[in-house]
């Protein structure tokens, strides 16, 4: 049994109405935005801090259910699509002025982070405003039916790129790094106490914090809801997606090795967006590699001490 | 302060500057600014203000200096903003959710041309096209009345009846940068005439909402309704709000419409803006030579105030609207809600369109002239007539 799987086991998730996300909401079976969501709400609870959360247009404004119903336990603004980090910034400058404790967290999918809002995160980020932007990533416009986005990985089929993706994903991570912002993380729901961690250091932090979820979405990636924490952590241990951070866009710490046994073919396998045969595994086995390489000698070179 | 030559923008920033830091023992002030000509004065006016407790934050975009703005009202601040033309257009989205979420914003939008081609001289255009959500809007003619109403705009927005942003407009370059003697008033006055902001839905950690997340066909529906009776509250609070500034200020900030010599006029031009200035001229000249004419300045066009246009124009069987605006396909839009105001109430009133000073072209003297010869010679309306276009 994993590390991973034990603290699960250790501390599990109860929801109650005192959650930052109550039950009763209609979110899908394994949505992987749901588990971060709590992750969210239960590390608030242990470092004892409350947030506003600003959401963007994605399938986390429809969680909180239709008005005057909430399913947050917290204040909740909806942004518009593209706005939701300018909001935040408002949001964060007032609380600042008066001094008030609560943190204020933006949290937003993939296509208001890496599309219709990269502008305005770009322009938050060098700005280095005062909150959490959180990134539940999971690499598609899930709210509309599942139409690409530039977090999609390439061979992807959604329904506007219905023969699979040809283009890469973006890489997100890199270019908020180069913003020198004072944190920036990617997170995996099936890594709790990392995912904990960062979060907590996050919260302990002023400046322009960036997270990065890899957000399973059973709809939208044609997979099984139980599969879902098993989906990403074969993409933590088959090296598709690497758990790191980078401080002040300088210094890199990773924070899991691919374990060099899990083939990332079965992360493909396991959903049925991938048609069957049109991806080229060895590519993508030294992709992964390479990737890792890099991120490996970035944290070798420049490392994050302590 | 005191008595001060100053252009329109110095005028604006000061105004919104004043208010913001009126609300320094509250939630303070906070907002979101990107620069566009001829407005641009403005937001350096407000960067460089020293707020006791305020941000101004210079983003990268119109859309997002609202949504910062909105942000930081929601949060309890005053927040106020700038833009003009595209700028105002790229901003649209955002310019929306402060009508749909009752936020007090108030922005001063400098009317210039919309671009395509790249134009930067007066025409009302863009705030016009914001004209159908729920924000007031004030014309304005002087730079003394772009100071009072930003403060008047402030105190009506803020009003719980009403609890909607405000536009305050002036004209490109006639106005924005073109000094007048205008009277800034001293801080404590501005303090005394603005109460500290208690937005009744600040963001609240004790009972949490979202704000803006889903609603059902009935709920969006009583939402329009409740935007509706804050229209019909306006007239009301803003006659409250303007006689408390004449008792504090001792000045009238002006009413909804402005009526010159209409009591017995049978022949009344409606314009707005700095138009009425050259058109109040013209029509003292003709009364001077026996015509029975008047004027009507439209300075609130949001809510439109047609029982007041109603009662000023009683005994008129004329009416010339000048429109600096176009709306394609259909004319000018002071004319188009003036038809409708008149539309069953007195339907025997020759109500004709001249769009004059459309995309910046100067309105003079002999032009307003030729409208009114027109318009007197008249036995039935046009359709809107284009003036100033050189043969």
């Amino acid at each position: 049994m994993s590390s991973s799987t034990t603290a699960l086991n250790e501390s599990p998730i109860r929801c109650s109405s005192e959650c930052l996300l109550r039950p009763g909401n209609t979110n899908c079976g394994g949505c992987g935005m749901s588990v971060s969501l709590t992750m969210l709400g239960r590390v608030l609870n242990e470092v004892g801090q409350n947030c506003t959360l600003v959401i963007p247009a994605c399938c986390g404004i429809v969680t909180a259910g239709g008005y005057p119903t909430t399913s947050y336990n917290v204040p909740v603004i909806a942004s518009t699509f593209g706005s939701c980090p300018a909001f935040g910034s408002g949001v964060a400058a007032v609380r600042d002025l008066n001094n008030d404790p609560e943190q204020v967290v933006c949290w937003a999918g993939d296509g208001g982070t890496y599309d219709i809002g990269f502008a305005t995160l770009s322009a938050a980020a060098e700005r280095n405003e005062n909150l959490i932007y959180i990134c539940y990533d999971n690499e598609i416009y899930g709210n509309t039916g599942g139409q690409r986005s530039s977090a999609t990985p390439a061979g992807a089929r959604t329904t506007t790129s219905p023969f699979g993706k040809k283009e890469n994903k973006k890489d997100i991570m890199s270019i908020m790094a180069a913003h020198r912002i004072p944190y920036a993380a990617t997170l995996s729901i099936a890594h709790p106490e990392d995912f904990k961690r960062k979060l907590k250091h996050a919260l302990s932090i002023s400046g322009f914090r960036f997270l990065l979820a890899h957000s399973p979405c059973p709809t939208g990636w044609k997979s099984e809801p139980a599969d879902s924490v098993q989906l990403v952590r074969t993409a933590v241990n088959g090296g598709l997606f690497l758990l790191y951070e980078v401080y002040d866009g300088l210094h890199y710490k990773v924070n899991a090795e691919p374990d060099g046994e899990t083939d990332p073919a079965r992360y493909f396998e396991m959903q049925r967006r991938f048609p069957e045969g049109a991806m080229d595994f060895d590519a993508m086995r030294a992709e992964c590699r390479r990737s890792f390489d890099r991120l490996k000698a970035m944290a070798e070179r420049f490392p994050h001490e302590g | 302060m005191g008595l001060e030559l100053v252009t329109g923008n110095h005028a604006a920033g000061y105004a919104l500057a004043a208010a913001g830091e009126a609300n320094r023992s509250a939630r303070g002030t906070a907002c979101g600014i990107y620069p566009i000509t001829p407005q641009t004065e403005i937001v350096e006016f407000v960067s460089k203000y020293k707020f006791t407790k305020g941000r101004v934050i210079p983003v990268e975009s119109e859309h997002s200096a609202m949504g910062v703005s909105l942000g930081a009202s929601l949060a309890g601040a005053r927040s106020f903003t700038a833009s003009s033309s595209n700028g105002l257009a790229y901003m649209f989205e955002n310019i929306m959710v402060a009508g749909f979420y009752r936020l007090p914003i108030v922005l001063t939008a400098v009317n210039r041309t919309l671009g395509p081609p790249w134009n930067i001289w007066a025409d009302q255009g863009d705030t016009l096209m914001l004209r159908d959500f729920p924000w007031l809007q004030f014309y304005c003619e002087t730079n003394q009345e772009v100071v009072d109403s930003t403060l008047l705009a402030f105190r009506v927005s803020e009003d719980r009846r009403v609890l909607l942003p405000s536009l305050v407009i002036m004209d490109a370059f006639i106005m924005s940068h073109t000094q007048m003697e205008t009277d800034l008033p001293a801080q404590e006055l501005v303090d005394a005439y603005l109460p500290t902001l208690n937005l009744p839905h600040q963001l609240n950690h004790e009972r949490p909402t979202t704000i803006g997340g889903l609603a059902w066909p009935q709920e969006t529906l009583s939402q329009r309704v409740e935007v509706d009776r804050a229209m019909l509250a306006v007239n009301d609070v803003y006659e409250e709000c303007r006689q408390e500034f004449i008792t504090i200020f001792d000045r009238d900030p002006g009413a909804p419409i402005d009526a010159f010599e209409t009591d017995d006029a049978d022949l009344i031009l409606i314009t707005s803006g700095t138009i009425a200035s050259t058109a109040r001229e013209v029509v003292r000249q003709r009364r001077r030579d026996g015509m029975k004419i008047g004027l009507i300045k439209m300075k609130m066009f949001r809510p439109f105030p047609a029982d007041d246009l109603l009662r000023a124009c009683e005994n008129a069987s004329r009416i010339g609207v000048l429109d600096r605006n176009y709306a394609a396909g259909m004319g000018g839009v002071f004319w188009h809600d003036t038809k409708a105001a008149f539309q069953g109430q007195r339907d025997n009133v020759l109500i004709q369109d001249y769009l004059t000073g459309v995309c910046g072209g100067d309105v003079t003297p002999a032009m307003v002239n030729e409208v009114i010869d027109d318009l007197a010679g008249r036995t039935k309306a046009e359709r809107p007539m284009w003036k100033g276009i050189e043969a």
